[in-house]
This record gives structure tokens, C-alpha cells and sequence, in this order.
């Protein structure tokens, strides 16, 4: 996406701030660089954008699109964090918290996890609107050095992407439609897979919550010394600006 | 401030752990800061088992499992003006709802019960039977957040939440300053 640097790049704003961007570069992509934080779940460095969570969208042009497939204009006005948006995006979180079981009290992710992270930066601390669902999920412990507690999957899709792009197996597959669609493995379970500890996908930084667990190392970092305990989901890429 | 009357808090532990009251504990020194703005009516740290008056603030931790925290909730709704869900448990249920989904049951609270008191594998309970003496609570079908059962006005999030989020939470109340929590403290863990 990036192999273009050396064109003439040219500038759109978001918020008012002024950011440079290249032909093929999303808006997500233009801002990060510029060191401008869009809220952002489905997404993540080095995997295929996908734009299903629509944590990350933007008013561009007065039209609501998602800001990590949506390619930068040179003269567009982006707005991110206005209270509208972020109240929309509030609402998303607090939605995929009700639609799964997150307990965040037992959960080994509690810290790293970017759904928490994510509710700590937009303020999700008001008394609920939504009932909570409470779905009936597997866990699945079959594999040696893996465990998958779908109750905590936000089908996000990012373990599908690392596993097919970036580890070449296809572990990982969308099934089901609508409110039934679910993160399913290749197989019977996670044991009859080729999935391996050292993959791609396996790895912490690609399922945003608890739901991919490396057995044994779940608590190598007490809690309370995790990376969002450190400061909030994305200053490092507002640290960029400063 | 001494020319102030005094603000009334009660405190009181549905389906909690008391983590949360240790967590009011947490407050520390700031405790006698906090003692001058108020006195505690109905709570554990009083040993009140009653409202001996109306109170400004009531502090629930836990959510409801059992009949008899409704009725406390109920009474707590009843006889406060500002009433604050303290910690996960009485935010969303917290860890006593891992029995409302996680046992991949259709009758979640048999099979929980049963697992606990009669078929449990390291379970030594010689009368087979499922506790039901009548001087014990009710169970609920499931275990339900406060703000399912009454209107509650202010969440403060942790498990347990920590000393300085309590504090300036309640500080803040007391004074009328309260806009919100700064986004470093709000911690679901």
C-alpha cells in the first residue's frame, strides 16, 4: 500500500488538521501516518483491511464512511472526533460487548484487550440501553498450546486475514449469516487444523481480545501492568504528532 | 465546609464479593476528608441494617441473584436520591453471571446447583440434596446488572474499583462537580 512514497503526495484535512496522503492510501492509513487516531477494532497493521466494524468511521464529505477502506481525496474535509461520532462509536462497542460474554473481571485479556480498551477511550462508563444476549459459546481447548474462547470472538476477522495472507493455512473462516455469523475453524475442532502456537494469527497483537489464548503465558504479565494500563488505545500514533 | 450539613451515604453488598467495600477502604487517609463531608446511615461499616433516615447517595456493589438483594435494591432506591452501581458485579453482573451462559445449559441454574451440591467430583455433601432451607433467599432465574432491576444514576467501573476513582467520584458528587471520569481511571479490571 505504502510503495508509492515517493509520488507527490497531497493534503486532505481531518478536524482541521492538516494531513499529507498518496494516491491508494485510505484515510486511516494518511492519518496514522500523520499521527491522527481513528478508533478502529477490525483492523490492524499488515492485514488486509476489511471495514466491517465501523468503529473507525469518519464523516467525509458529509457522508459516513469507514476510514480503513475509504481511499484519502486531495481538498476532503474528515471529521473523527466530534461527539457524534464518538457516541455512534460508543454505541458499536457497547453492542459487541452485549452480543458476546465479556467478563472482563475473569478474563486473562483483561489489559490488553483493545474491545476494553477501546470502551476506557470512548468512555463507556453510562447504565446500558441494550439487554445483554448471552449466547451459549464453545471452548475450545483441543489443541496443545492454543485455546479459543469464542464467548469473547467479536468476528472481527483478523485472525481469518493473518491466517490466510500472511500464514498462507486458512485456520480461520467466516459461517453462518447475519447476527449467526461466526469465526469457525477449518475442522473439527482447533486440534485437527494445522494451526501452530508460532503463527501469524496466533499471535497477541492479532486477536484484539481474549478470545485466541496462548496456553501457559496468560498471566506472565500481572494485571495492572498491560499494555492499555500503560496510557490509551492509540497515543502512540497521537505521540507521533506531538 | 463544617457550616455545611452534612451528606448521608448508605452502602450495602447484593451479589458481590465486598471487594468493592475493601476498595472503599482503599480511600485511605483521604477517609477522614471524606468523613467530614458525610455520615454513613445504612451499611456493613455501620452495622445499620436499616435506613434511619433518607439518604443523598446510596453505594450498591454487587447485582442481584437472589430475592433478597431485589428487596435491598428496592429499599436502597426507595430511600436515596442519587443512587451509584460500585464495581462490575453491580454494573453488568460480573463474575456471578458466568452462571447465566457459560454452562452451555438450557436450565443454567440446575445444572450450576447440581455441579455444586450433588454431582460435582470432589463434592462431599451427604445429603444429595440442593440447599433449600427456607430461611435462604430465593435464587433468580439468572443474575441480573442493578440498573436491570432499578434506574441507577452513576456506574463506577473496576473490579475492584480503585480508592482514588471512589474518592474523587464521591468528592466530586459531594461538591457538585461530577462531569464524568478521567479516561486514565476508568478500568473494567
Amino acid at each position: 500500500m505504502s510503495g508509492t512514497k515517493k509520488e507527490t503526495g497531497f493534503t486532505f484535512t481531518i478536524d482541521g488538521i492538516e494531513v499529507t496522503a498518496y494516491a491508494g492510501q485510505t484515510v486511516m492509513e494518511a492519518a496514522d501516518e500523520a499521527g491522527v487516531y481513528i478508533p478502529r477494532l477490525c483492523d490492524h497493521e499488515g492485514l488486509r483491511h476489511q471495514g466491517s466494524c465501523r468503529v473507525c468511521t469518519v464523516k467525509a464529505g458529509g457522508r459516513s464512511v469507514a476510514a480503513c477502506t475509504q481511499p484519502a481525496a486531495p481538498g476532503q474535509a474528515v471529521e473523527n472526533e466530534t461527539p457524534h461520532l464518538n457516541k455512534m462509536r460508543r454505541d458499536l462497542v457497547e453492542m459487541l460487548f452485549h452480543e458476546g460474554n465479556h467478563l472482563c473481571p475473569i478474563c486473562e485479556a483483561s489489559g490488553n484487550c483493545e474491545l476494553q480498551a477501546m470502551a476506557y477511550r470512548l468512555d463507556m462508563t453510562e447504565t446500558t440501553r441494550f439487554p445483554y444476549l448471552e449466547p451459549c459459546r464453545a471452548l475450545d481447548a483441543s489443541h496443545p498450546d492454543i485455546a479459543l474462547d469464542t464467548n469473547r470472538c467479536i468476528s472481527c476477522g483478523r485472525c481469518i486475514r493473518a491466517s490466510e495472507d500472511v500464514d498462507g493455512k486458512g485456520v480461520f473462516g467466516y459461517v453462518g449469516r447475519g447476527i449467526h455469523r461466526r469465526v469457525a475453524v477449518n475442522g473439527e475442532n482447533l486440534a485437527d487444523t494445522d494451526a501452530q502456537v508460532t503463527d501469524h494469527a496466533i499471535s497477541s497483537e492479532v486477536c484484539p481480545v481474549g478470545c485466541i489464548i496462548r496456553k501457559r503465558v496468560g498471566f506472565v504479565t500481572p494485571i495492572g501492568e498491560r499494555e492499555f494500563d500503560k496510557g490509551l488505545i492509540g497515543h502512540e500514533i497521537e505521540e507521533r504528532r506531538k | 465546609m463544617s457550616e455545611l450539613p452534612k451528606a448521608r451515604i448508605a452502602t450495602a453488598s447484593l451479589a458481590g464479593c465486598f471487594g468493592c467495600h475493601m476498595a472503599i477502604l482503599d480511600i485511605d487517609e483521604r477517609l477522614i476528608e471524606l468523613m467530614q463531608l458525610v455520615d454513613v446511615d445504612r451499611s456493613p461499616l455501620t452495622d445499620k441494617k436499616r435506613f434511619t433516615t433518607r439518604c443523598d447517595i446510596g453505594i450498591i456493589e454487587g447485582g442481584c441473584c437472589n430475592e433478597e438483594n431485589v428487596h435491598v435494591l428496592y429499599d436502597f432506591r426507595r430511600n436515596c436520591d442519587v443512587l451509584i452501581a460500585l464495581g462490575q458485579c453491580a454494573i453488568m453482573g460480573g463474575l456471578p453471571a458466568m452462571r447465566n451462559a457459560i454452562m452451555h445449559s438450557d436450565a443454567p441454574l440446575r445444572e450450576c446447583l447440581e455441579e455444586a451440591y450433588i454431582t460435582g467430583k470432589y463434592i462431599r455433601n451427604t445429603t444429595h440434596n440442593v440447599p433449600n432451607d427456607p430461611a435462604l433467599p430465593l435464587l433468580l432465574d439468572e443474575v441480573y446488572p442493578c440498573s436491570e432491576v432499578v434506574e441507577i444514576d452513576y456506574q463506577i467501573p473496576g473490579c475492584a474499583p480503585s480508592g482514588d476513582i471512589i474518592f474523587d467520584t464521591l468528592a466530586k458528587l459531594l461538591t457538585g462537580k461530577f462531569r464524568g471520569f478521567e479516561r486514565e481511571m476508568i478500568k473494567f479490571d
